[in-house]
C-alpha cells in the first residue's frame, strides 16, 4: 500500500527536547496530540468528581451534602468542563495525533498556531476553576447560562467565565484551522477526498462547524458583558431588550456543538469496526453524505431545545419536523455499522468492546432524542431527568466511549507498548455497567416527573435515584483504572507490531510502534 | 448441609442483591412512565408517546436483533473467512426510504395534537401567572384576585431533623383553585429570571420569561389536586416553588372567590387603619421571612456581595424614602427586584420590620413607615 522512508541520518535535530522545554515549546503534532489527551483527561476526572458532588447530595431526598448555591456552581462547572474540557480537547488531541498520519503529512499545517492553541486552554480553565474561590463564587446558572439569570441575576465571577469561554472559542477556532489547512493541502498524492479516511473526513466537516458556530458563542458572551458592565439592555427586558433572544442565539452555537462533540465519534467507530470485523466498511460513501447532511441540518434545528419558549406555531412545527429529519442520516450511519459487522470475523478486543457499547448505547440516545423532537410530548419531558438521561446517553456512552476505545485502538500505536487486554476488559465492563446503572434509571424519574437541576426531590423519586449515585460512583471510580492501564502502557508491556491489529486498515498502521517522532517526511505512494 | 445452607443464606452479595431487589419491587412501576394526566390534551400527549416509544422498541429489536445476532454468529472462530461485500445502493436506498416513511407517520398524529394545543381560544377564566425568585404569583383577571403562593414545606424536613411529609417539597401555603369542565387559560409571565410553569397532569409546560406573556389553556375533567413544578433554572431555590392546583365543582369554587374577594377588601380598608409600630413589625415579620429572607437572610446580612446586609446599612437605618424607592422600584443591574406587588399595608410593615430589627433602630433614627406612607409615594409617581 505505501512505502515509508526514514531518514535516520537526521536523528540529531529531529529527535524531541528533553525536560519541560519539549512540551512548553513543541511544534510537534504528536506532542500536542498528547498534551491535548492528558488535560482532557485530567479535566474528564475535576468534572466528574463534580458530578460525584451532584449525585452524592441526590443520594436521598433532602439538603445533606451541599448548599443548593454550591449545587447550582457545580452543575454548571461539570457541564462546562465536560464538553469544553473533556469532549472536545480530546477529539483535538485524536486529531492531532491521527489526522497527520493519516493523511501521509509530515506534520500539522500550522505548527506553532498549534502549540499556541493548546497552551492557551489550561489558562481559560484556570480562569474558570478560579470563580470557585472568588466572592459569590463559580457561575451557577447552567452551562448553558440563560440571561438574565446569567447577567442582571449573576455573580461577580461571570466576567471571569466570559473571558474563559473567549479563550477556549480562540483555542477552538485556531484548532479548527488548523485541521481544515491540513486536510486540505498536506494529504499524500494520490489520497482523493473520498479515499480519506472517515476519521479525517469526520474532522473535516467538525472543523467547519466549529469555525461557523464559536464566534456566535463570543456574541453571545459578548453581548452579555456588554449587558453586565456597560449598560446594555441586549437580554434585559426592563430595558426593551429579549432575553428569548440569548436562547436563539445560544442554541444556534450550541446543537452544531453537539455534533461537534459527536462526528469525531462517528470516525472512530467506523475505523473499529472494520478493523475488529476484518471486512471492509459498508457504504463509506453513504457514510460521508450522511455526516455531511448530519452537519448542514445541525443549523436549522436549534430551536428544538426551546420548544416551551412560545413560539408560534408554524416555528415549532419547522423545528420538529427538521429535528426527526436528522434521524435518517444517523440511521443510515448505524446500520452501515451493522451491516459492516454482518458476515464479518470479528473478534471482542477492548476497543471492540467500546465500539459495540457505542452503537447500542448511542442508539437508545437516538431513541430518546427522537422523543424529545415530538413537540407535543416534548411538554412533558423537556427540562426534566428524560433530557439528562438522553444527553447523558450520546455523551458518555456515545463520545466518551468512542475517546476510550480511540485510547485503546491507537495507544499501541503511540507509545509502542500494547495495552493489558485483562485490565482493558475489566475497565469496559465495569464503565458499561456503570453508565446503564446511572444514566438507565434517569428515564425513569424524568418521565415521573423530577425536573433537571434540582438540588433536593419529592419523595416519589427517592429509589432511583439512590440507583443512580450508586451508578455514578462506580463509573467514577472505574476511570481511576483507565488512569492506571494508560500509565501502565507507556511504561511497558507486549511490544505491538507495526500492524498492531490483524484487520488494520491505513497509513498508521505502516509506519513502525511506536510511531517515530517525524512521520512520512517524505510523502508515502498510494497505489 | 447446615454450612451450605449458611453460605446460601448470609452470603454478602445476596444481601445486596435482596437491597437492589426490594427497591425494584417496592418502586411504584406505574410511576415510572408519563403521566396519563386529567385533561384530553394530556391523554393526547401520553398517547403520542406511547405510540413512539413502541415504534422506537420495534426499531430497536429489528437493528439491535441482527447486531447481536452478528456478533455471535460472525465471530472469527465461526467465521473465519469474512464476506467481502461493501456497498449496495439498493440496500442503502430502502434503509433511507423506510425510516422517512416512519417519521412521517410520526409526524402526522404530532403536528394534530400540537395544533390542539395551540387552538388558544379565549378562555372561561382567565389566571395570570408570575414567576418570582422563588415562590409564584396568581392574579384571576376576572375577579380582580390575587395572591402568592410559596412552598410550605418546612426548612427542618429539607434538613433531615424532622421526618419527611408526604408531600415533601410539593405544598403550597395557598393552592391555585379552578373549576372543572371550563376552559381555563393561563397567561404566564415572570417577574426577574425565566421561570418555567409546569403541570404533568395537564400536559402544560411554557416558559415564564420577563416581558413576555406566554399562554396556555386547560380544561379539567375531574375534580383532584394537581402537582407540579418550575422546570427552568432560576437560581438557588430553583427546586423549592412548587405549583399546585385544585380542581373544584363549580359551586365551590364561587364561594371561594366570594372569600377571596371579601378578604381583599377588608384588607385595603386596614390600610386606613392607623397602625402602631408593634403591629407593622408583627406582620412585617412573616413577610420578610416569605419574600426577603431568601438573599438578604433571616439575620438580615444578605449574602454579600450578590446580596447586601441589611444590618447597618444606612439606607435602612436613616433613609426611609430611599428604602420605599427602592422597594417598589427594585435596583436597576442588580438582583433586587420590585415588589410593588404587595399591598400598602403589607410594604409598609415589612419596611418597619427591616427598620426595626437587628438593632437597626437603635443606630438608626428608628423611624417607622404606615401605609399612608406608601400610598403618598404611589400617588407623588402620578
Amino acid at each position: 500500500m505505501s512505502a515509508v522512508v526514514e531518514n535516520h541520518h537526521d536523528d540529531h535535530h529531529h529527535g524531541p527536547a528533553k525536560g519541560l522545554k519539549r512540551w512548553l515549546y513543541t511544534t510537534n503534532h504528536k506532542d500536542i496530540g498528547t498534551l491535548y489527551l492528558w488535560f482532557s483527561f485530567a479535566m474528564f476526572l475535576i468534572g466528574g468528581v463534580m458530578a460525584l458532588v451532584i449525585r452524592a447530595e441526590l443520594f436521598q431526598p433532602g439538603m445533606q451534602i451541599v448548599e443548593p448555591e454550591f449545587y447550582n456552581q457545580m452543575l454548571t462547572l461539570h457541564g462546562l468542563i465536560m464538553v469544553f474540557g473533556a469532549v472536545m480537547p480530546a477529539f483535538v488531541g485524536l486529531a492531532n495525533w491521527l489526522v497527520p498520519m493519516m493523511i501521509g503529512a509530515p506534520d500539522m499545517a500550522l505548527p506553532r498556531m498549534n502549540n499556541l492553541s493548546f497552551w492557551i486552554l489550561p489558562f481559560a480553565f484556570f480562569v474558570l476553576l478560579s470563580s470557585l474561590f472568588m466572592d459569590g463564587g463559580a457561575p451557577n446558572f447552567g452551562w448553558t447560562f440563560y440571561a438574565p439569570l446569567s447577567t442582571t441575576y449573576a455573580p461577580p465571577s461571570t466576567t471571569f467565565f466570559i473571558f474563559s469561554v473567549h479563550i477556549m472559542g480562540a483555542s477552538s477556532i485556531m484548532g479548527s484551522i488548523n485541521v481544515i489547512v491540513t486536510i486540505m493541502n498536506m494529504r499524500a498524492p494520490g489520497i482523493t477526498l473520498m479515499k480519506m479516511p472517515l476519521f479525517v473526513w469526520a474532522w473535516l466537516i467538525t472543523a467547519y462547524l466549529l469555525i461557523a458556530v464559536m464566534p456566535v458563542l463570543a456574541g453571545a458572551v459578548t453581548m452579555m458583558l456588554m449587558d453586565i458592565h456597560f449598560g446594555t439592555s441586549f437580554f434585559n427586558a426592563a430595558g426593551g431588550g429579549d432575553p428569548v433572544l440569548f436562547q436563539h442565539i445560544f442554541w444556534f452555537f450550541g446543537h452544531p456543538e453537539v455534533y461537534i462533540m459527536i462526528l469525531p465519534a462517528f470516525g472512530i467507530v467506523s475505523h473499529i469496526v472494520e478493523t475488529f470485523s476484518r471486512k471492509q466498511l459498508f457504504g463509506y460513501s453513504s457514510m460521508v453524505w450522511a455526516m455531511l447532511s448530519i452537519a448542514i441540518l445541525s443549523f436549522v434545528v436549534w430551536a428544538h431545545h426551546m420548544f416551551t419558549v412560545g413560539m408560534p406555531l408554524a416555528a415549532e412545527l419547522f423545528f420538529m419536523w427538521a429535528t426527526m429529519l436528522i434521524a435518517v442520516p444517523t440511521g443510515v450511519k448505524v446500520f452501515n455499522w451493522v451491516a459492516t459487522m454482518f458476515k464479518g470475523s470479528i473478534t471482542f478486543e477492548v476497543p471492540m468492546l467500546f465500539a459495540c457499547a457505542f452503537i447500542v448505547l448511542f442508539t437508545l440516545g437516538g431513541f430518546s432524542g427522537l422523543m424529545v423532537a415530538i413537540v407535543p410530548a416534548d411538554f412533558q419531558y423537556h427540562d426534566t431527568y428524560f433530557v439528562v438521561a438522553h444527553f447523558h446517553y450520546v455523551l458518555v456512552p456515545g463520545s466518551v466511549f468512542s475517546i476510550m476505545a480511540a485510547v485503546y485502538f491507537w495507544i499501541p500505536k503511540w507509545t509502542g507498548n500494547m495495552y493489558d487486554e485483562r485490565l482493558g476488559r475489566l475497565h469496559f465492563w465495569l464503565s458499561f455497567i456503570g453508565v446503564n446503572v446511572t444514566f438507565f434509571p434517569q428515564h425513569f424519574i424524568g418521565l415521573a416527573g423530577m425536573p433537571r437541576r434540582y438540588p433536593d426531590y419529592a419523595l416519589q423519586f427517592a429509589d432511583w435515584n439512590m440507583v443512580s449515585s450508586v451508578g455514578a460512583f462506580l463509573f467514577g471510580f472505574s476511570q481511576i483504572l483507565f488512569l492506571f492501564i494508560v500509565l501502565k502502557t507507556v511504561m511497558g508491556g507486549k511490544k505491538a507490531t507495526s500492524e498492531v491489529w490483524e484487520g488494520a486498515r491505513g497509513l498508521e498502521w505502516t509506519v513502525e510502534s511506536p510511531a517515530p517522532y517525524h512521520t512520512f517526511t517524505v510523502p508515502p505512494k498510494i497505489n | 448441609m447446615t454450612n451450605i445452607r449458611n453460605l446460601i443464606f448470609s452470603s454478602k452479595s445476596y444481601a445486596i442483591l435482596l437491597t437492589l431487589f426490594s427497591v425494584a419491587t417496592s418502586a411504584d412501576w406505574n410511576a415510572l412512565n408519563m403521566t396519563q394526566g386529567v385533561t384530553e390534551i394530556s391523554k393526547e400527549v401520553y398517547e403520542l408517546h406511547m405510540l413512539i416509544f413502541w415504534i422506537c422498541v420495534v426499531i430497536g429489536l429489528l437493528v439491535f436483533g441482527v447486531l447481536f445476532y452478528s456478533m455471535y454468529a460472525h465471530t472469527k472462530k465461526k467465521n473465519p473467512i469474512p464476506a467481502t461485500f461493501h456497498e449496495s445502493t439498493k440496500i442503502e436506498l430502502v434503509w433511507t426510504i423506510i425510516p422517512f416513511l416512519i417519521l412521517i407517520a410520526m409526524a402526522v398524529p404530532a403536528s394534530k395534537t400540537l395544533q390542539n394545543i395551540y387552538d388558544v381560544e379565549a378562555g372561561d377564566i382567565n389566571i395570570q401567572v408570575v414567576g418570582y425568585q422563588w415562590h409564584w404569583q396568581y392574579r384571576y383577571l376576572e375577579d380582580d384576585i390575587s395572591f402568592f403562593s410559596y412552598l410550605m414545606t418546612d426548612l427542618d424536613e429539607i434538613y433531615n431533623k424532622v421526618p419527611k411529609g408526604e408531600n415533601y417539597l410539593q405544598e403550597v401555603d395557598e393552592m391555585v383553585l379552578v373549576p372543572i369542565g371550563k376552559k381555563i387559560r393561563f397567561l404566564i409571565t415572570a417577574n426577574d429570571v425565566i421561570h418555567s410553569w409546569w403541570i404533568p397532569a395537564f400536559a402544560i409546560k411554557q416558559d415564564a420569561i420577563p416581558g413576555f406573556i406566554n399562554t396556555a389553556w386547560t380544561v379539567i375533567d375531574e375534580p383532584g389536586v394537581y402537582r407540579g413544578k418550575c422546570t427552568e433554572l432560576c437560581g438557588k431555590n430553583h427546586a423549592f416553588m412548587p405549583i399546585v392546583v385544585k380542581a373544584v365543582e363549580q359551586e365551590e369554587y364561587d364561594l371561594w372567590v366570594s372569600e377571596k374577594r371579601s378578604a381583599a377588601i377588608a384588607l385595603a380598608e386596614l390600610t386606613e387603619e392607623d397602625w402602631t409600630k408593634e403591629e407593622l413589625i408583627e406582620r412585617g415579620e412573616a413577610l420578610y421571612a416569605k419574600n426577603c429572607a431568601a438573599c438578604h437572610q433571616t439575620n438580615g446580612q444578605g449574602l454579600p456581595p450578590i446580596f447586601p446586609s441589611l444590618v447597618g446599612s444606612d439606607i435602612v437605618l436613616n433613609n426611609k424614602d430611599e428604602q420605599i424607592k427602592i422597594l417598589m422600584e427594585g435596583v436597576q443591574g442588580s438582583a433586587m427586584a420590585s415588589f410593588s406587588y404587595l399591598s400598602e399595608v403589607e410594604m409598609a410593615s415589612v419596611i418597619t420590620y427591616t427598620r426595626q430589627s437587628w438593632g437597626n433602630a437603635q443606630k438608626g433614627d428608628g423611624e417607622i413607615v404606615i401605609p399612608k406612607d406608601i400610598v403618598e409615594y404611589k400617588q407623588s409617581k402620578i
